[in-house]
């Protein structure tokens, strides 16, 4: 079984009466029937709950020095109960900024669809498994389900900020994240693709802009956009909203609109936050 | 292109901070370790574009050491990849290039010295999502990934070279999928890549290096979604 578009997808779920997760995973068996896909995800999710949990005990400075601790005040912030988000967003929010500070800090972390953007669908899930009390079996669903959006990103369009900017990035991971909240949330498959063309064009355009280079600022405040992207356009589908643009037609914009980004706006940074005064005064990194 | 895996896109597991500054840069390391022939002495890394400006930042210092110590893309000694250099005697330098323009701008040129004399070259780039691209052995231009199975046979340019090693993965039913022959000039040094999709038994190695004129034969074991090293 395989699929090159939404379309294809919707269909193979339609003529199986299966899941986005269900379909991805019999692809993953049918093209690579020696691996164990269902072990590897286990052990990617135990990578990620150990890097979670170490960005909420140790505020480590990452390696530009620009990042460290950003997790464990927005849990305190949190705790204290002076929340503005919501039990959810507010924790997806801590969650996703701490793994960007895992990750720049030379930690361990599962890239999802790249290390840059790997706080946001990991961020999410791990959040909503303790805030709407999932099991491990719906995180793995999950994240087969956003590998299955992530792959029809990668494969019509890019997830490379070199090449598509922030919007190929953070945009492809809110847009895996949305789809597999919404599967999770018992929507079909269809609002699962609506959900992801929603978080995809709620950051179309968004450049790559990073600071002396460096995966750190503004990647992770980005990555909590993403995270909040995700949840919003998932309760959007859910809450039965459609989407005007199909997915496919979706994610070619946004191919296109990467394009249209100058390169010094893709992860050159020569552009935007990295051009600015302060950036500069920080000098080259060297 | 092979097709993409769920774990093209949950994935890498690696050491952070970027699929390309850090895993990409380890696995072009590992694939010069592994074409090294004798014991590695010493090091000197080449770094080009963006991986001159950055490579600090990136840890793409670490990672390129990492790659050349034998430590996997999850292996958290990553961090610690200068001492552990220096602790096993291994000798190393970084030298930037920010003249040379007309490269990919994650390109690294790593010569390795080794305990027989001898020096090996590989220039790599780094392309994304921890993928990377093998683009010149010890100046010859070449081009494979290590996505397939991938054997690097090192050969005097000259005719049969080929029929031998494709007859000797035929007789251990190895079916190819690419076969690429390159070389700077004739009857010089030659590589041939091969590419396949099922393992290749090392007994087909051993048989195609038994012709004089095959000097080296290199299988590359650098599947980065076998992920077999467990050091969480």
């Amino acid at each position: 079984m395989n699929f090159g578009s939404g379309e294809e997808l919707l269909l193979c779920c339609e003529t199986r009466r299966m899941k986005i997760s269900q379909v991805m995973l019999e692809r993953e068996k049918a093209l690579f029937p020696e691996k164990d896909a269902v072990g590897q995800m286990e052990r990617a999710l135990v990578i990620m709950r150990a890097a979670v949990a170490q960005a909420l005990t140790e505020a480590r400075p990452s390696m530009g020095g620009f990042l460290g601790g950003e997790a464990i005040l927005l849990e305190c912030y949190r705790k204290d109960g002076r929340d503005l988000c919501g039990p959810l967003l507010a924790k997806a929010l801590a969650y996703s900024m701490g793994i960007l500070e895992v990750n720049a800090s030379m930690g361990l972390i599962v890239a999802a669809p790249t290390a840059g953007s790997s706080g946001v669908l990991w961020g999410v899930l791990l959040a909503a498994e303790e805030e709407l009390g999932l099991v491990e079996k719906d995180l793995l669903a999950g994240l087969f389900t956003a590998g299955a959006i992530g792959y029809l990103i990668t494969r019509n369009a890019t997830v490379s900020g070199a090449d598509g900017g922030c919007q190929a990035e953070v945009g492809a991971a809110a847009a895996m994240t949305a789809a597999a909240l919404t599967e999770l949330l018992g929507g079909a498959p269809q609002q699962c693709l609506d959900a992801a063309a929603t978080a995809l064009s709620n950051l179309m355009g968004l450049v790559c802009d990073p600071v002396g280079g460096l995966v750190e600022v503004p990647c992770q405040k980005r990555n909590a956009l993403g995270a909040a992207d995700a949840i919003l356009s998932a309760q959007i589908a859910l809450a039965g909203v459609k989407n005007l643009i199909p997915f496919d037609e979706t994610v070619e914009a946004m191919h296109q609109v990467g394009k249209c980004i100058p390169s010094q706006l893709r992860e050159t940074a020569l552009g935007g936050l990295a051009a600015t005064k302060t950036a500069s005064a920080l000098g080259r990194e060297k | 292109m092979r097709e993409l895996s769920v774990f093209d896109i949950i994935g890498p597991n690696m050491i952070g901070p970027s699929s390309s500054h850090t895993a990409g840069a380890l696995r072009i390391a590992a694939v010069a370790r592994m074409l090294a022939k004798g014991q590695i002495r010493g090091v000197r890394f080449t770094l080009y574009g963006s991986f001159a400006r950055t490579y600090r930042g990136h840890g793409t210092d670490r990672a390129l050491l990492a790659g050349i110590l034998g430590f996997g893309p999850e292996d958290a000694r990553l961090r610690d990849a200068f001492v552990w250099a220096e602790a096993s005697g291994l000798r190393y330098a970084f030298h930037c290039d920010e003249e040379t323009k007309d490269l990919h701008p994650n390109t690294v040129d790593i010569a390795l010295d080794d305990d027989s004399g001898r020096t090996t070259v590989i220039r790599g780039k780094s392309i994304g999502g921890g993928a990377m691209v093998i683009g010149k052995i010890n100046g010859v231009e070449v081009d494979f990934s290590g996505e397939y199975n991938t054997l690097v046979i090192e050969q005097q340019d000259e005719k049969g070279v080929l029929a031998h090693i494709t007859k000797c993965l035929c007789d251990f039913n190895v079916n190819i999928a690419f076969a690429k022959l390159f070389r700077e000039s004739k009857g010089q040094i030659a590589y041939t890549i091969i590419e396949t999709d099922e393992a290749i038994p090392e007994e087909a190695v051993a048989k195609i290096l038994s012709a004089a004129n095959i000097w080296a034969a290199t299988l590359l074991t650098l599947d980065p979604r076998a992920q077999n090293n467990d050091n969480l």
